[in-house]
This record gives C-alpha cells, structure tokens and sequence, in this order.
C-alpha cells in the first residue's frame, strides 16, 4: 500500500445513481484498508443536473476534494459530463465515459440555428490530453445480462480495471449495498465491465438547415374579434391581444412558421407566409411595423 | 463550578477497528446520540436535512420538524429548559430565522444541554446567499465550534453539549457543506443517556424583561471571559507541523485544505473559533516569522487577530467569496511567496450548462405557463419552483428569501410601479415557514394581489420532507394537517380557490379569475410531488412523429422529458418523448395542436381472459 493520497472522480446527471456508485467506491477502498473520504454535493433538487462526487484515499487523507489535473480516473456516467470533468484527470490517468447521452431541454432551445447545444461523441476529445480512455456502452452490456439497471456496475467494473484493488474488496462491497435481490446481475455486470472493450461511436447527425428566415403574419383585422385563442398558443409569444381588445404582433422576428395561429382562427382572420413564397403584398403588419 | 477539562473529544480506544464511514450530518447526530439528546429539532435546508434525517426512525429520541426554524429554536430551547438535552439544526439561512430566539437564549442560558447547528453552504451550491455565520457566535456571544471533518463532527457535537452545560450557554457548532455532505470514517461511541433534569423556574434567568436581562448580561460577558480562558487550553485547539518560517491559523475544512497544499507546514487549527484563545495564538505568532489566516469567506479570524495587535496576511491571498479547495489555497501561497508554483494543467473544454430543472410531470410547471402567458409581474419565492425562473419558463421576476414572495408582491402593487397584475407564488412549506404573516399584512392593507399557493404535499426542494401541512410527522406517524384553504379564509381572504394544476385550462382560469379580483385572492394548486412520498407514474405519453408539426408548443414547458428529434418539418425540429422518465401527467398533449402526443399502447397481456 502506498502512502500517496489518491483521487477519483464521478461524474453525472442527477438520477442517475452517482451517489451509489461512489458509496459502493468508498466502500470498496474502505475494505481495501484505506482512510477514504468522500464528498459529493446533492440535497437540491439536482434531478437532471450535474452531479459529482469526489472520492480520495490513502494512509491519511487530508482534502476531500480532488485537485485539477489529480485524479487517477475519472468515470463518467454521461458524455458531456466526461467532457466536463476532464481536468480532473492527471497525466497518464483513465476516463472511463459511458457513450450514453443526456440532452438537456435547454440545449434544445436554439431556434434560429436547430442546433442542439450539446457536444458530438468525439473520441478526440480526450486525446489531445494524455489520459488513456475506455469509451463503453454500459446500458447495452448490462441489457444483454439482462439488466439495464446493472449500468453502474458496468461502469465500476472498467473504472477498476484502472486501479488496484482486489476484485474481493469491490465485490463485497457491491453486495453489501446494492439493493436487495440485484447482487448477482451487478456482480455479472461489474465483471463484464472490467473487460468491456471500446464501444462503437454513433454516426454523426444530419445538419439542420437553420432559420428559414421570419414568416409574415397577415392579419385581417376586421375579421378579428380578439377572442385571444391564437396569442394564447403561440409558442414563439409573437401575438399579443392589447387592452382595446386588438391583436397586435409584438415580435415579428421571432415567427417560425408553426402556422398554430392560422391554423386554430375560428374567424379564418390570420395568415401566415412562409419567406420564400411572399409576394410583395402591402399588408397592415408591414406598414404598422416594417 | 466543576474544571472546564471535564469535556473531552476523542474516542476511547476499544481495539478492534470499528469505523464506519459517515457524512458530516450523520456524524453530528451519532454525536448527540452519544451525548444522550432526547430531542432533535429543525427545519430541512440543504446542507443540514440529513442529520435529523439519519435518527428519524430512533424511538429514545423525539425527533422533529418544526414550521422554520424560530419555532424549531424555540422547541428546543423549552426542552433544554425542561432538562433536556437538545440538539436544533438549520442551513445558514435558517439561523437568521431564528436569530431573535438565539440571542436572547444567550442571556437566559441553558437548562440541559442545548446545541444548535448552523450548516453554512460557501460557494451557494444550494442557498441563495453565502454568508458567514461565524459572525452570529460574535454577536451574540456563543461559543462556536468549527469540525472539519466527520470524526471532528461527531466528536465536537457530543463535546458541546458537555460544553453547554459547563458554562450554562447554547454552543453553535458550524458545519460547512463540505463538512456536512463529505463521508469520512467515524468510530461511533455509545448512546448516552442523562435523565431528564426536570424544569427549575428561575424568572431572573429565563423572563428577560428589562430588569432581568441587565443582570445577565454582565452574566454573559463574564461567561465569554472564562470561555476565552478555557480555549487557551482546551482540545478543540491543536498544533500541527514544525518550522519557523512562517505559521497558519485556520479552521473547519480550510484546515485540510492547507495540509493538502503544505503538509508539513505549522498549523494553529482553532476547533472552538470563539471565543479566540488569543494567548495561545499570540505565542504562535511570536514563534513563527509571517503568520498567514486561511478561513473560508469573511476575515473574521484575521480581523480578531489584527485587532488584537497581531500582523497576520490573509485576504490578501485567499478569496473572500466562494469556496476554498485545494487549488485555490495553493494558488494562495504561491502568491504569497512561500510555495513554487506548479503546473497548471490544460483547461478543459466547457460543454453546454446543466442546471437543475424541474421533473417531468412536476405540478409547479402549469400554472407558471399560464402566469407567463397571462403577462403576471411574479414575485416568487424558495423551493423547486423557484426554477421557473430559468427558461423556457422564465416567468418569476424575483427570490429573495422564504416567505418574502407576499410581502414583496404587497409592495410591488402598492408602489404603483408594476404594470401589471402582481402575483405572488409560494410552496406550502415556504407558505407555513414565513408565508402567513405575509398573507396577513395583504389581508389588513387590502392589497390588489394574488397569492398562489403551490401545495404539492411536500418540502420538495430539501428532498422531501414533512411539514405541518403533509399530515404526517418526520417519523410518517399520521397527524392533524393544517387546513390551507381553512387557514386563508381564516386571515380574511375571501376569493380562496382550489385548481387541479394538471388541467392546463382550468388553472390559466382560476389565475386570471383572481387576478382581475380586487384585493388580495389565493389560488392553491393540489397536485402532489411527483417523487416524494411516492413517485407517481401515470401511462406514459409519445409522439406521433407524423402527425408532429414541430411547432415547438411543447418546448415552452421545459420538460426534461422530450428532446428534438433529427427529424425536421418545415426545417424546424420534430420532438420526441422520453416514455422511461415521463410521468403521464398530460401538459403537453394538452397542448399539442396538432393531437401528435398520445399515451403509449397498453401493453399486450398475455395469459388473462377479459
Ligand atoms: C430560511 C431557510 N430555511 C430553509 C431553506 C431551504 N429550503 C429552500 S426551499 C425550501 C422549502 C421548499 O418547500 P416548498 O415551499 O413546499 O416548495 P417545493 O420545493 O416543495 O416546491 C427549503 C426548506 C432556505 N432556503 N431558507
């Protein structure tokens, strides 16, 4: 046993059992005779975002936080979180990223662009950084075991390819803390983690073509009552009833062409043109806001 | 009086090892186990919920949750009174909550022994501000302990209450959010039992009239003297390392910090930061020739130390906001001049921000659609709904503190300056916590708002936890609930609605309804939390990726659940949902014009006649 402190990282989303995981860690490192501390921040309502847990071990630990650049691996449970924490790893240390992706609905919220705010799986990311990397599908291994909810393990079990910790220690521990009746499926899981193989890397999505440019929204205002039914479904929030009961159009711009608005006017008042088919026709919306 | 070296930390050696690892929060309540509480008390707030959490199920112990943390104080202080020894825990904030029943439990003193926890949170990882309350012992002169790690919390909790009981004072112990939510190992002691002392009436200590007070004060100040006495000796302060060049005063988690930068540095670590051994930390200066303070946020130890006539270099290295780590109290010496730079390492790229989102399915999302839409000047408040704020929602315009959400939206209508109907939203725990008296003031002064209050049945934000209003008690004994609509009417609101938030319309309308109401209206919703008690999953929804137009309708609810496709109509992009996380609660095919979201196929049973 060394007397150097060392760390590790876990990285992910919130629900999806990083705090077990790294109990199980701790547990392991424990049994393993080490002074362990673990620090993780959660008790928000994290559901959905990041979640980390740091984990360090040695003869005497001090800090319970792991240094930028320290860490012997970090295993990440989702793909933009290995992206995230990957300045914890050191020089020569280990990620072992789970290709499974979360989507955040804000990287879902560009709608000028249609491009999703979140990275593409690019193995090269890693490198340019020194740091070995093991890329797996632990959802798919643990499914063909016949779990999916044994993913964790398949994780643990590449992670502890990396370090150097009797298989017993990781295995008692793994016994003692998952829930009831799931012990056999995790250790299968954890077994055929610590020889899982790069997983194949998904093909790139199609590009969006982009903004299509503001749609006209015609408006004829002597058919309108400004009953309200089309400002209230608006999903861009362009239309807007105003005290006198007129319906006005307050962003222009921000038109996609969903046509809700043409589509539910019981009065037939509103029409939307795409830009590519507008021919120039003085309506009241240019005139009142050209 | 008995010698002050009566209490004692550490753990008597039993041979074997029997360490276990616990959080911070665990370890101070196997701390006041062993110190033998027979009553526990607070309000939840992250970082502090777990510790009353972790005994919740003890039969020897009443274990409770009170409405905020005045009352949780007040609850224990009356135990103290009565001879029991009390343990009150609360987040930062909650001590300002409880500030007016702490200083003055400063004067009248304890009965048994009595422990309050303040769990700061440096770095806001989960408050809504990060401030020091190293500052509430000086003010209202308590003894304050600072454990640094999980032995220390256990440890330092079972000792103060010997503390409490030594000098007849409530003791604060400060935990900090890498204390309280970091596991370390803990050799866990035996429970103690002390028998309940009974109460000894003694209005000269406990009825703080004017007359009474001026006596104890003199009390109090004498008492902070001989604590001061005490630190110079006591166990709380240890010395670490060897050298002359220069020496570092620190405490709580800053300590491990330092060793981990420089570990064979000298270290004057304060366990009890007040009152100061000043002595002891005197001829540690004068031994040592540059004296650095490490504390996390405010110089409080620096500026006692300069007042003291001390030179010592602090702030000027070490940052006064956020949290301290390794790095940064490295990079701080390196600054100072004592430690080679290292190597910085690379930075790594940023991927797109995560932040906490509310559930699928989660009842708070509807009728923050249908304030946005409504055009609501919103004053909200603290709990999971507060993350309305953010988009696609984006519909709260403030958040201050809890309970400030109807005391603001009374302001706001009366300056004249909001331009709109001024609504204000609340959970029911934040509505029991600090709401009433808000409701009240809109009650008497008449005023022109709305208050909506968000009754999901739980404390959803701290992960769950009862409340007066839940009809269940910390242990899920059943109890009398305490009736909102009952309660609203009773404060004079006459306009009290109940709306199913689920029904998208119906609460559009409740909320439009109560808002053109002169004087103050309530609007309650009545879903419950979708994860706590019990996790609700209803059938979950699909779409119909054909029959989907990608009008984007169902991206301004900001469900976790349903993502883009790579499939485009008219260039912008199709949706899909995920059947694995979502709830069935039916928003979003309430509004999905084109009828592309429908329950997903019953599954095919095989094996049953129908
Ligand atoms: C004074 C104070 N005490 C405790 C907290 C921690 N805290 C934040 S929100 C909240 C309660 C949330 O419950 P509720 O109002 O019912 O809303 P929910 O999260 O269930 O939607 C608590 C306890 C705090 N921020 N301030």
């Amino acid at each position: 046993m060394t007397t150097e402190t060392k760390g590790l990282i876990l990285a992910g989303v919130g629900g999806q059992g990083v705090i077990l995981a790294s109990m199980i860690v701790a547990d392991a490192l424990v049994r393993a005779g080490h002074d362990v501390k673990q620090s993780e921040v959660h008790g928000m309502a994290q559901r959905g975002g990041s979640v980390f847990s740091h984990i360090r071990w040695g003869a005497g630990v001090d800090s319970p936080l792991v240094g930028q650049g320290t860490a012997e691996v970090l295993a990440a449970f989702e793909w933009a979180e290995a992206i995230r924490s990957v300045g914890y790893v050191r020089e020569g240390g280990a990620v072992v990223a789970d290709l499974r992706t979360i989507v955040p609905p804000g990287a879902c919220q560009d709608r000028r662009s249609w491009r999703r705010g979140y990275p593409d799986v690019d193995p090269e990311l890693f490198l340019g950084r020194r740091v070995k990397s093991r890329l797996i599908d632990a959802a798919a291994t643990a499914s063909e075991l016949g779990n999916v909810r044994a993913a964790n393990s398949v994780i643990l079990g590449a992670v502890a390819a990396f370090l150097d910790i009797e298989r017993r220690h990781w295995e008692e521990a793994i016994e003692a803390m998952v829930p009831p009746g799931t012990a056999e499926v995790n250790l299968a899981a954890f077994r055929a983690g610590s020889e899982a193989s790069d997983a194949r890397i998904p093909g790139r999505a199609p590009e969006p073509r982009g903004y299509a440019g503001p749609h006209l929204i015609d408006i004829r205002h002597d058919w309108c009552k400004g009953c309200d039914i089309c400002s209230r479904v608006c999903p861009e929030f362009c239309l807007e009833v105003d005290p006198r009961g007129r319906l006005e159009i307050v962003d222009h711009q921000a038109c996609t062409g969903c046509r809700l608005c043409e589509l539910l006017c019981p009065d037939f008042a509103i029409s939307v043109t795409a830009p590519t088919e507008q021919t120039p026709k003085p309506s009241e919306a240019v005139t009142n806001h050209g | 009086m008995s010698s002050p070296a009566a209490v004692s930390i550490g753990t008597t050696p039993t041979g074997a090892d029997r360490r276990v690892l616990l959080s911070g929060n665990e370890a101070v309540a196997q701390g006041a186990v062993e110190a033998g509480i027979t009553m526990a008390v607070g309000y939840p707030g992250t970082p502090s919920t777990e510790i009353l959490e972790s005994i919740g199920d003890r039969r020897d112990i009443d274990v409770r949750w009170s409405p905020n943390e005045k009352v949780a104080l007040d609850v224990a202080l009356g135990a103290s009174l009565g001879g029991a020894r009390a343990l009150a825990t609360m987040k930062h904030v909650g001590l300002n909550v409880a500030a007016d029943t702490f200083m003055t439990s400063a004067y009248t003193g304890v009965g048994a022994g009595l422990v309050i926890i303040t769990a700061d949170d440096p770095g806001m990882h989960s408050s809504q501000n990060e401030q020091d309350n190293r500052a509430y012992a000086r003010m209202a002169g308590v003894p304050l302990l600072e454990p640094s790690n999980s032995a220390e919390a256990r440890e330092f909790t079972r000792a103060a209450f010997e503390l409490s009981e030594e000098f007849d004072t409530p003791v604060l112990v400060r935990t900090t959010t890498r204390v309280s939510h970091n596991r370390g190992l803990v050799e866990p002691g035996p429970r103690g039992e002390p028998p309940v002392a009974g109460f000894r009436a003694d209005p000269s200590k406990y009825v703080m009239i004017p007359g009474y007070a001026r006596a104890r004060r003199p009390v109090l100040l004498e008492r902070l003297r001989r604590l001061a006495e005490y630190a110079d000796s006591s166990p709380f302060t240890q010395e670490f390392g060897s050298g002359t060049d220069f020496g570092v005063v620190t405490s709580g988690i800053s300590h491990h910090y330092v060793r981990e930068a420089l570990p064979d540095a000298r270290i004057l670590k304060l366990g009890m930061s007040y009152p100061l051994p000043m002595e002891r930390i005197r001829r540690f200066a004068d031994s040592v020739d540059r004296l650095f303070v490490v504390e996390e946020l405010d110089p409080h130890l620096e500026n006692d130390l300069l007042a003291a006539g001390i030179a010592v270099e602090g702030k000027a290295f070490f940052p006064q906001e956020g949290e301290l780590d390794p790095d940064r109290v490295r990079r701080g010496f390196v600054a100072a001049g004592v430690l080679e730079p290292g190597p910085e390492s690379e930075p790594p790229p940023v991927p797109m921000a995560r932040p906490p989102l509310m559930c699928p399915g989660c009842p708070h999302t509807p009728p923050f659609l249908a304030l946005k839409r409504l055009g609501a000047v919103v004053t909200g408040d603290i709990g999971c709904y507060t993350l309305a704020s953010l988009e696609p929602l984006a519909a709260m315009d403030t958040c201050v503190a809890m309970g400030s959400s109807i005391g603001m939206a009374v302001g706001m209508a009366a300056s004249g300056g909001a331009g709109a109907p001024v609504v204000a939203t609340i959970g029911d725990s934040t509505f029991l916590h600090g709401g009433v008296q808000g409701l009240a003031e809109a009650v008497y002064s008449q005023a022109d708002i709305t208050v909506l209050i968000l009754d999901n049945g739980t404390t959803a934000m701290t992960g769950g936890q009862e409340h007066p209003g839940t009809g269940f008690t910390l242990d899920r004994t059943e109890t009398t609930p305490v009736d909102l609509v009952a309660l609203c009417r009773a404060l004079g609101v006459k306009d009290v609605n109940v709306v199913d938030p689920y029904d998208l319309a119906a609460t559009y309308n409740a909320l439009e309804a109560a808002m053109a109401t002169g004087g103050p209206s309530v609007v309650i919703t009545n879903r419950p939390c979708v994860e706590s008690p019990t996790k609700v999953r209803d059938r979950a929804y699909e779409v119909i990726a054909d029959a989907c137009t990608a009008c984007q309708a169902c991206m301004t609810i900001g469900c976790p659940s349903i993502v883009w496709t790579d499939e485009f109509a008219e260039g912008r992009r199709k949706v899909r949902i995920d059947t694995l996380t979502c709830t069935g609660c039916t928003l979003c095919a309430q509004i999905c014009t084109p009828l592309a979201i429908v329950p997903v196929p019953e599954p095919v049973e095989t094996g049953h006649d129908h």
